[in-house]
């Protein structure tokens, strides 16, 4: 609880968004340091996603050799939901976590962004690649970090764009094909997962401790649970998503 | 008023040009929003460091919306010219700049509102500003055409049913019906409040040609304009519940829907020619009537 009583004193109504860079800087120990891990779920009919239309654009369209489908929704074969952002809400000591030295990549292949979910650490770079034969412009719809829009022609230079502040999560959009769109959450530490084609996520080197665990779908929002994780123990969460 | 106004003819046609460029300049800016394709040239005034990007996807409706404004501000410059030039009537000449400055502020909007990533309140000015410049440059084709300076038919006012308050309230509640429907538009307020505005709109547009058809139906030009007028209202009216059940039935599209554009931007064009035809029912109630003894209040 010293979390809520800090909120409670602070003056800002929001503790997350205050930078962590002025904190001790983080330490796991990797001896009792364990694992979290689980699935999401999905109850229920799966909804069908729409073909999209890509005709305003007839080069993003002939890169398809199949029709493609809007990534609003994907629910996997094993009836789990994929591009759900998982990460740890609340439980950490407060503490200044280093970003990644290595970027983390957003390309723009066949008018569609890669991947469709993702999350980076404060401070970490995202670099912005554009793998198609037309233009883009890039808007990052981000409310907490200051937002901006940036066109990225073919062959253009890749953008290497950094967050300072935690997020979860945004979207980016381009105008010029107006379904495109990508989130990404920005979070403050490195224990965040999204899920795949099995619907599972893991989440490694986190240090013992009781948590809340937050899963975040685009559509479906936001569901929450608590954990305690053991030292060098595993625990599982499993969240349940239905139309 | 002065006794000898002279028709020019080409300056009526270039005004009519104008006014008609205007209204393609409205639809394609209703169809940059209604695309989502606003920001799909980042830079201004140069789109992607060129004058000619690229016309792919949303750069067609942007670039093209961007090209089109550039024309309407080079015709409106050789509107007030022309005025000046040769128009002896000093209140025209004035209007003549008026929508120079118009279109000035109106382009600087535009390119304003991409800069800062479309905040509501620039679009809405941008959006409410364009009805109001259609509006002028109808006004200017108006007088200067030959039936402005023929001999108007007039009629009396009746002094209990006058017209002259009413008609001027008309396009003062059209104007505040378009900034309603763009400020929904560009989500600063929910859309309840421009259908809520709708029925009072039309309700005063429908009071008033009433009036119109049935205590001044000898008048002709008076009971034409109040026809246009209502006509063009509940076909408006239809177009805005159009625009509202396909936005909703496309609610969770991911990409604008064809249908749901389509309507919306006639919506807005059907909206401009609204207030102009209201301004125009105006000008003409001004025109055309007589004060018998004093006014009633
Ligand atoms: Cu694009």
């Amino acid at each position: 609880m010293p979390l809520l009583l800090l909120a409670a004193c602070g003056s800002s109504p929001q503790p997350s968004t205050q930078s962590t860079a002025s904190l001790p800087e983080a330490h796991v120990d990797p001896a009792t340091a364990g694992t979290i891990s689980g699935r999401v779920l999905f109850e229920g009919q799966a909804p069908v996603m729409p073909v999209i239309d890509m005709a305003s654009n007839p080069q993003c369209e002939r890169q398809h050799k199949v029709p493609f489908r809007a990534e609003t929704v994907i629910v996997n074969s094993n009836k789990t939901l994929r591009n759900v952002y998982i990460h740890i809400k609340d439980g950490l000591a407060p503490a200044h976590w280093a970003a990644p030295a290595q970027p983390a990549r957003l390309d723009q292949n066949g008018c569609v962004y890669a991947p469709h979910v993702q999350g980076i650490v404060e401070g970490q770079a995202l670099e912005i690649l554009n793998s198609d034969p037309v233009n883009h412009n890039v808007h990052a719809e981000s409310q907490k970090n200051p937002a901006w829009n940036e066109s990225q022609p073919p062959r253009a230079e890749h953008k290497f764009k950094k967050f300072g502040s935690a997020e979860i999560m945004f979207p980016f959009t381009c105008s010029v094909h107006p379904w495109m769109k990508a989130w990404l959450g920005v979070s403050e530490h490195p224990f965040f997962a999204v899920t795949g084609e099995d619907g599972s996520f893991r989440i490694e080197g986190v240090p013992p401790g009781t948590y809340t665990v937050e899963a975040i779908h685009e559509k479906f929002g936001r569901k929450e649970g608590k954990l305690t994780l053991s030292p060098t123990g595993t625990a599982t969460i499993e969240f349940t998503y239905g139309s | 008023m002065a006794a000898k106004i002279i028709y020019r003819r080409g300056l009526h046609l270039w005004s009519m040009l104008l006014a008609l460029c205007t209204l393609m300049l409205v639809v394609v800016g209703g169809l940059v929003t209604s695309r989502d394709a606003g920001l799909s040239v980042p830079d201004w005034p140069l789109s992607y460091g060129k004058l000619m990007p690229p016309m792919e996807g949303g750069i067609l409706y942007e670039h093209g919306h961007r090209m089109i404004a550039t024309m309407v501000g080079m015709f409106t410059i050789v509107s007030m010219v022309w005025l000046w030039r040769v128009e002896s009537r000093k209140w025209l000449r004035i209007l003549g700049v008026i929508a120079l400055l118009a279109v000035i502020t109106q382009g600087l909007l535009g390119g304003l509102t991409v800069l800062m990533l479309l905040p509501w309140w620039v679009s809405t000015m941008h959006a409410t500003l364009a009805q109001l410049f259609f509006s002028t440059t109808v006004a200017i084709a108006i007088f200067t055409s030959s039936w402005w300076l023929a001999e108007p038919t007039t009629t009396a006012e009746q002094t209990a049913t006058p017209i002259r308050r009413l008609s001027l309230i008309a396009p003062i509640l059209v104007v505040c019906q378009l900034a309603l429907g763009a400020a929904a538009r560009h989500k600063a307020i929910g859309s309840i409040y421009h259908i809520c505005g709708s029925p009072i709109v039309a309700g005063v547009i429908l009071w008033l040609s009433l009036r119109i058809s049935v205590h001044y139906s000898e008048n002709r030009e008076l009971r034409r304009a109040a026809l246009t007028l209502t006509t063009i209202t509940f076909t408006q009216i239809f177009l805005g519940i159009a625009a509202y059940m396909t936005r909703i039935a496309y609610a969770d599209a991911v990409q604008p829907m064809p249908l749901m554009v389509t309507f919306t931007v006639f919506h807005v064009a059907v909206g401009a020619l609204t207030l102009a035809s209201s301004i125009a029912l105006a000008i003409i109630v001004r025109r055309n009537l007589t004060l018998v003894g004093a006014a009633s209040a």
